[in-house]
């Protein structure tokens, strides 16, 4: 029973690095834009197809492949801001904004499909199938180079946030923007950027979902209801709470199913209900971000 | 029959006899829809139109007036079902008796409503937004996986040994009852002292709180009402459908087609969300029969019409189109605007009590 719950806990911590690479993504453009983009599950979807498309048409290695896609994302997040976000203003803006995200998901989707067809893929290569044996346990190979790839990626975007003069602006929009704008920061430049690196995220954690799981275009749904849950535990807006509530949730997760198969997921809901009762910030977040 | 819904907002700021009458002909036209068209794919229509009439007047009444917007309405809407669905079988009632449960299926859905509102509303806009799809996500769960749900392939309704024409004819004017009832709610708490608390809510809530509004029961008693009005459409459409499946009854599909009807007629109006009822659900029902937007087409389109929806109407119909009416009738006129109008501004249209406080 030990060796089973040590197991899952290691597979929860590989996992969750994935899954905050995602959340990450998701937790910027709320932090800078005040949206929550419901079409995050959809686009890592489209991630995952992208690099699937690349691997099985062009035998492009689907690590080798984010070179093309993750430009190919980002600058799909900025045409998206451009074309439909930076456009809504007003008191609704709130669900107007959710409703645009959730069409544009709903039409990427619709294409997936139209595509793709109904039926799951996964990608494989000769890597995913192959594991290692480390101290008695066996990890595969693509939740290690996952792993490593997520953690690179979360580093270099902390990097970008807290060392270049780009993510000082970024910063200095979440937490003002009026205040940002009057010290002569493009906030609308700042919001597309962050829009389109929100994005552009998601194609590499679509490529390890991919690699990791069978997908059809229906899969972003639970993808979002997790990621969601995910940073409203961390704290909407922190960085560093959608890293450490992805992993905290994934390991639950991971650990529960030992013993619970078909409550594992109830788990991610019910922990969220408990934990907002009694901090209404989320776990790791800042005292009222934007005023919640 | 949207193009009557539409002769309505000029009847708004009318006089009461232009409102009255429009009322007259729309309830005359919604009676005899039935009976002019008698054929059960076109009633099929009308009922399960009638339904989202309904279904999203319901969620109007708690998310239009407070602000609150909630995605967890299905929540409501399944459990409704079920609960009909689960009486039914285990008291073994049979045949019409089992509209006699519909009452149970609305009690139901109010004692979920508490529970799920006291959690729910402590937090606000976005975080209230993902609490009320996790509440939903753990209830679609459950339906799968309790024991007396009858897991994935769900629960079928008593069978009903009607003719279809009489059957969709039957369904049609119950729910069409539930669609007329529900917008009397509407209207009753939109006029009420208890409508104006929620709107207050909705405009500020701590001023509100400031004021001496108890936030919280306003909330709860909204979102209570709103949950049993959907608890018992619910149960109306599984036993049309004989049918519900967990992902039909939790299905997160069914709370954005809410909100995209309330948006496109004119949020927190009355008449708004039964106008995006009218249109939108037919427009579904129709583009999911035609060959050439098949399967996923008529997804795209579906989405498309939001985007349209939200860029050029983000308003809604009611509010824009009453708006501009207004400006037509107003124009070539003096730009003074009589004191009267001051005092009760139309219900969103905070340009207009701008311009009107520049001219005091």
């Amino acid at each position: 029973m030990a060796r089973e719950i040590t197991q899952a806990i290691v597979d929860g911590i590989l996992v969750g690095g994935v899954y905050a690479l995602m959340a990450v993504g998701l937790t910027l453009i709320f932090g800078v834009l005040d949206i929550i983009n419901v079409a995050q599950g959809v686009l890592v979807i489209l991630g995952a197809y992208l690099s699937y498309s690349l691997f099985t048409k062009a035998h492009i290695d689907p690590f080798l492949g984010l070179l093309v896609t993750v430009p190919a994302m980002f600058a799909l997040g900025v045409v998206i801001h451009w074309a439909f976000i930076r456009r809504l203003r007003g008191t609704e803006r709130t669900s107007m904004t959710l409703l645009v995200t959730y069409a544009v998901g709903l039409i990427i989707e619709g294409i997936l499909f139209k595509v793709y067809g109904a039926s799951t893929v996964q990608l494989t290569t000769s890597y995913t199938n192959s594991s290692v044996h480390v101290l008695g346990f066996y990890i595969g190979w693509i939740y290690i180079w996952g792993f490593v790839l997520a953690v690179a990626l979360v580093v270099a975007l902390y990097a970008l946030l807290y060392r270049t003069k780009f993510g000082r602006s970024v910063r200095a929009t979440m937490q003002d923007e009026t205040a940002a704008r009057l010290v002569g920061i493009d906030v609308n430049r700042v919001a597309a950027l962050t829009f389109g690196i929100g994005v552009a995220v998601t194609a590499a954690g679509g490529m390890v979902y991919g690699a990791t799981n069978a997908f059809n275009a229906n899969s972003g749904y639970d993808l979002i209801s997790r990621l969601l849950s995910i940073i409203i535990l961390g704290g909407m807006g922190s960085v560093g709470g959608a890293l450490g509530a992805s992993v905290l949730m994934l390991t639950l997760e991971s650990v529960v199913t030992v013993w619970q198969p078909t409550w594992a997921v109830a788990v991610y809901y019910a922990v969220l209900v408990v934990v907002l009762l009694y901090r209404p910030t989320g776990l790791f977040g800042r005292q009222a971000v934007r005023a919640q | 029959m949207s193009l009557e819904a539409g002769k309505k907002a000029p009847a708004v700021s009318a006089g009461s006899a232009g409102r009255g009458g429009g009322l007259v002909l729309l309830a005359a036209l919604a009676v005899l829809f039935p009976i002019i068209f008698s054929n059960p794919s076109v009633t099929n229509y009308g009922v399960l139109t009638m339904i989202f009439v309904t279904a999203a007047t319901g969620w109007n009444i708690f998310s239009g007036n407070s602000g609150y917007i909630s995605l967890g309405q299905a929540v409501f809407y399944g459990s409704g079902a079920y609960a009909m669905g689960i009486a039914a079988r285990d008291w073994h009632i049979q045949g019409t008796g089992v509209f006699a449960l519909l009452p149970l299926s609305g009690a139901v859905g109010a004692l979920i409503a508490v529970p799920f509102g006291l959690v729910a509303l402590r937090v606000r806009r976005h975080t209230f937004i993902v609490i009320t799809l996790a509440i939903f996500f753990i209830f679609q769960l459950m339906a799968f996986n309790l024991w007396f749900t009858g897991g994935s392939s769900g629960l079928g309704s008593p069978f009903l040994s009607w003719s279809p024409v009489s059957y969709n004819r039957s369904f049609y004017y119950i729910a069409l009852a539930f669609a007329a009832g529900s917008v009397l709610v509407a209207w009753a708490v939109r006029r009420s002292r208890f409508g104006l608390q929620l709107r207050a809510i909705r405009d500020d809530e701590e001023r509100a709180r400031g004021l001496g509004v108890k936030a919280m029961r306003v909330k709860l008693g909204a979102f209570t009402i709103s949950g049993a009005i959907t608890a018992m459409i619910g149960a109306v459409w599984f036993y049309y459908l004989n049918q519900v499946e967990p992902q039909t009854g939790f299905n997160p599909l069914f709370d954005l087609s809410l909100v995209l009807m309330v948006f496109l007629g004119g949020y927190g109006s009355v008449s708004g969300p039964v106008l995006g009822a009218l249109i939108i659900e037919p427009l579904t029902l129709w583009l999911n029969t035609q060959p050439a937007f098949s399967g996923s087409v008529s997804e795209i389109v579906l989405g498309a019409i939001f985007l349209l929806v939200v860029l050029f109407l983000p308003r809604g119909i009611i509010p824009t189109g009453g708006e501009l009416i207004t400006k037509i009738r107003t124009r070539g006129k003096p730009a003074v605007i009589p004191a009267t109008t001051v005092g009760p501004p139309s219900p969103v249209s905070p340009g207009r009590s701008v311009s009107s406080g520049g001219t005091l």
